[in-house]
């Protein structure tokens, strides 16, 4: 093993991060150097999360650098980890308590209209991602981190997991392609992960062994929560596969096509219009349909063309997906604005809605609207209507009393 | 260094005496109204003056002589050139080498252009700066290394100031992008055209003497006169004036950072559901990313719905002028240019009005415009659990940035500050500020990416929003939710050595800056 090591980021730009530079000594004790921009603010309290993490590791001699450009401490104790256990051998978990309003399960047809990539070792990207409202937010192992930094980035997921608010959005991660993802599996399983993306999928023995691992860890940890899967077809493999994949367990909740890696599969270049990949998309889309999951579309990458995106938006409801992902904050909106419903769907679901309400409250067990009756099915629909509605901002969550006092 | 402080009506700790000037502690808005005659200029006689208007000396040494530059001088000048300026170094440069010492420096602002007149505050040759002292100018202050108590003034502040005589200038240098020999000047053409010159107007008027440095001499007369050659003693033709690249400095871009892009969005959307926003109503929106979003946001809203506004107030800036060019705003009252489509456009455009600190700011005025704004847009380094805020000094008690017209501006009808939460790992709403530079009564509004808080003095505000969407919470939920990501920072530690003084609009004195221990 390496006598020390450099783990973090630093330099001009890098904020809400650190570095830290780490080496194992024999004797002379712990010699710690802060460099902080926030040190006259917050040095102390780095000084004590610093020893707290070596003297949980039972490291007594060490030359410790911290170079911080004002990391939040869940950041922090990632990196400080992770430069330890590059150098030892050792199991053991140093994390800071779960925040309580992270311990939430999502439902199988939760709405997944938005799905905000973020980068696994990028802290700073991480923290205000919540405030944007996305449906989903994506720590990613897979390919938005280098190589040399997927280890590193496998502890600040999991702390992320842990201590990032994610502001009610549904908690995903995308590990790295089985088998290497397998490995990523015991750093999100036990951490209240809501759903799992699994990249390049092309058989239901992936979902499987996927599946395997989740159930090891789960009695290892004592975990009962649904942890969902959303596999993604990458390939003209996947495509030709995604039914056996749809079909492979039941926590498969939703399928996703990554378009990027499936036109280069194929030989050509995606489009803004996207004929190259309108057989793969339909594939899809009819394969989740069959199995009753959801259909999810690809990400729209050029992030300074709204237009585009809106207009790849509902392309893409038109051909029947029920969300796509993100890789910008800005792009939420406009996906929330073209997958909400209609003016004249919300007015209908409003409708419906009183009526229930009214029937409630009249003690009628039967619901109806004028002379129609209206099944259950159909209250439960319009009520989602009406709160994605509001979600998406097209209708005030205060309307009933506002309506009633017109 | 005086000895004695006094707690003012906010509890903060100031000094009863500021070189060698007694002081009056800040007693409140509104309260402090000194009586008598304003301070008046000396008198002068044309027939001192050449008759045929030609007042040009050969170099600003002379000028600088002739103007009686002595021991502790009081020298204005000002920040018209921004990034760019070449005059303010280049006096401190001629009196250090003539070797006058403790010199009182008025700037209406100060740029890293002028880091290197540390050197002589370092030698004696400066002995205080009045005005603003910014970055590395304020970090040097805030160290305890300036001979004298620096003193902070908003824009409205320095004419209130000149005019009751709380600073007599002995010379004014104003740089002036095209000038005539009879001292006229205007800063809204020639090669370094920077729009206006107002923040030298009152200097002007009540300076014991003038000098007007130009790198573009037009014969008399030079139109428009925003400064008037009746006020100016000597005329200086120099090889360059300022560099004009960098007279558009600061953020003239609207941002890209979507955190940014939601603040900007929000606070949009809560004028828009206050009504703030309605047909023929005011804006003030400074520099700065965030705040060119809003206006962006809002000339969507007057588009959408075929309204618009009847003036903003400026800082004008290409997004500005656009709204004014496309209809959505019938004036702009520029105080400054932000950038050069601004300088075009107060050439080109009858609704583009230049305008100063006295018609905007002034608080021995008879009224100002400040106050008729319906909504204005502000940052903050810190807002405190009442609403107070700072502006001049950051968490860790250095002090890095000036007031600008921030205090005039509080008067608007409605405050905003958009703020992020947390920066990096501070968070930005405390206990206490670190420094008051606006009380909270003045402050209606902080808008942060993860709520935002209505002074609970605005009920009118708050039923508004009473069915908003929007995320309004207390300040108190907004500290707390700071706080329990960012953790609660230590307090910064001071010497009881007072290093600066921030004036409030009258004059007094509401809070003190300290040395960094």
């Amino acid at each position: 093993m390496d006598t020390t090591v450099s783990i973090g980021n630093k330099g001009k730009g890098v904020r809400s991060d650190c570095s830290i530079t780490l080496g194992l000594t024999g004797s002379s004790g712990i010699i710690l150097q802060i460099e902080s921009k926030v040190k006259s603010l917050f040095g102390k309290q780095i000084e004590q999360l610093a020893r707290q993490v070596l003297a949980f590791y039972n490291i007594e001699n060490a030359n410790l650098l911290i170079e911080d450009s004002g990391a939040l401490p869940f950041v922090m104790a990632a990196r400080i980890e992770a430069a330890i256990r590059r150098l030892m051998a050792t199991d053991k978990e140093f994390l800071l308590p779960m925040l309580p309003q992270n311990n939430y399960q999502t439902a199988r047809d939760k709405n997944r209209f938005s799905r905000l990539y973020l980068p696994g070792n990028t802290p700073p990207l991480m923290i205000n991602a919540g405030i944007h409202q996305p449906d989903g937010i994506i720590l990613d192992l897979e390919d938005a981190v280098a190589p040399d930094k997927k280890y590193e980035a496998s502890f600040v997921v999991r702390n992320a997991l842990r201590n990032l608010d994610f502001y009610g959005a549904e908690r995903m991660v995308r590990i790295n392609q089985v088998p290497r993802g397998l490995e990523d599996l015991d750093f999100i399983v036990p951490h209240n992960v809501n759903l799992i993306l699994i990249p390049k999928c092309e058989n239901a023995s992936q979902i499987d062994q996927v599946n395997e691992r989740i159930e090891v860890l789960k009695t290892k940890h004592g975990i009962s929560g649904n942890i969902w899967l959303m596999p993604i077809i990458e390939s003209a493999l996947g495509v030709i596969k995604s039914y056996e994949i749809a079909t492979a367990a039941a926590n498969v909740v939703a399928m996703a096509i990554g378009l990027e890696d499936y036109t280069a599969d194929l030989g050509t270049k995606r489009t803004n219009e996207g004929n190259e990949s309108f057989f793969a998309r339909s594939q899809v889309v009819n394969a989740c349909r069959a199995v009753g999951i959801q259909p999810i579309d690809s990400v729209f990458s050029d992030v300074g063309d709204m237009e585009g995106l809106k207009n790849n938006v509902l392309r893409s409801k038109s051909l029947g997906f029920d969300g796509m992902g993100c890789i910008h904050p800005r792009q939420i909106k406009v996906i929330h604005d073209n997958f909400a419903p209609e003016t004249d769907e919300i007015e209908k679901a409003k409708k419906i809605v009183n009526a229930f309400i009214d029937a409630n409250e009249r003690g009628l067990g039967v619901v109806s609207l004028g002379t129609k009756m209206i099944d259950p099915p159909v209250v439960k629909r319009a009520q989602r209507t009406i709160d994605v509605a509001i979600k998406t901002g097209k209708l005030n969550q205060n309307w009933r009393e506002i309506e009633n006092v017109r | 260094m005086s000895d004695k402080f006094i707690k003012n009506v906010l509890g903060r700790l100031v000094p009863t005496e500021v070189n060698g000037k007694s002081q009056i502690p800040y007693q409140g808005v509104g309260k402090y109204k000194p009586t008598g005659r304003k301070y008046a200029p000396l008198i002068a006689s044309c027939a001192d003056y050449p008759a045929d208007g030609n007042k040009i000396v050969p170099t600003l040494k002379d000028a600088l002589i002739k103007s009686g530059l002595r021991d502790g001088s009081v020298i204005s000048t000002h920040h018209h050139f921004r990034n760019g300026d070449l005059i303010a170094v280049q006096i401190f440069d001629i009196a250090h080498e003539l070797g006058f010492k403790d010199l009182v420096w008025v700037p209406s602002a100060s740029f890293e252009c002028q880091n290197s007149l540390i050197k002589y505050l370092e030698d004696g040759t400066i002995h205080h700066i009045e005005g603003s002292m910014n970055g590395s100018l304020g970090r040097f202050t805030s160290e305890g290394k300036m001979k004298g108590m620096g003193i902070l003034r908003s824009h409205g502040g320095r004419y209130q100031a000149i005019q009751d005589g709380d600073v007599i200038i002995d010379i004014a240098v104003i740089a002036a992008p095209t000038a005539d020999p009879f001292g006229n000047a205007t800063g809204d053409r020639g090669p370094a055209a920077c729009g206006l010159l107002g923040f030298a107007l009152a200097d002007s008027q009540y300076a014991n003497k003038v000098i007007v440095a130009t790198d573009n001499i037009v014969p008399f007369p030079c139109v428009p006169w925003q400064i008037h050659g009746n006020y100016v003693d000597y005329v200086v033709v120099v090889d360059q004036v300022g560099i004009p690249e960098k007279i558009v400095s600061g953020t003239t871009e609207i941002t890209k950072s979507p955190d940014r892009l939601l603040l900007a969005e929000m606070t949009a959307q809560f004028c828009d559901e206050t009504g703030i926003i309605h047909d023929g109503f005011s804006f003030q929106a400074g520099a700065g990313g965030t705040a060119l979003s809003i206006g962006v946001y809002f000339a969507d809203i007057l588009r959408e719905r075929g309204m618009k506004a009847r003036f903003a107030r400026g800082g004008s800036n290409k997004y500005l002028v656009n709204m004014l060019e496309e209809g959505l705003v019938d004036y702009i009252l520029d105080g400054q240019t932000f950038d050069l489509e601004g300088v075009r456009s107060m050439r080109e455009n009858e609704g583009h009005l230049n305008t100063s600190p006295f018609t905007s700011y002034n608080y021995h005025g008879k009224g100002n415009f400040a106050s008729q704004v319906d909504v204005v847009i502000l940052g903050a380094t810190e807002v405190d659990l009442n609403f107070n805020a700072n502006v001049v000094t950051h968490s860790d008690g250095v002090l890095l940035h000036g007031i600008g017209g921030w205090q005039n501006c509080l008067f608007s009808k409605c405050t905003i500050l958009p703020i992020p939460l947390f920066r990096d790992r501070i968070p930005v709403i405390r206990d206490e500020v670190t420094t008051i530079c606006g009380p909270g009564e003045l402050i209606d509004v902080i808008v942060t990416e993860r709520g935002i808080a209505i002074n609970p003095l605005r009920t009118d505000l708050i039923e508004k929003l009473k069915y908003s969407n929007l995320p309004i919470k207390t300040i108190q939920q907004l500290k707390d939710e700071g706080e329990a990501i960012c953790g609660i920072p230590e307090k910064p530690k001071f010497t009881d050595k007072a290093v600066a003084v921030v004036k409030w609009v009258d004059g007094t004195i509401i809070d003190t800056i300290w040395e960094i221990a």
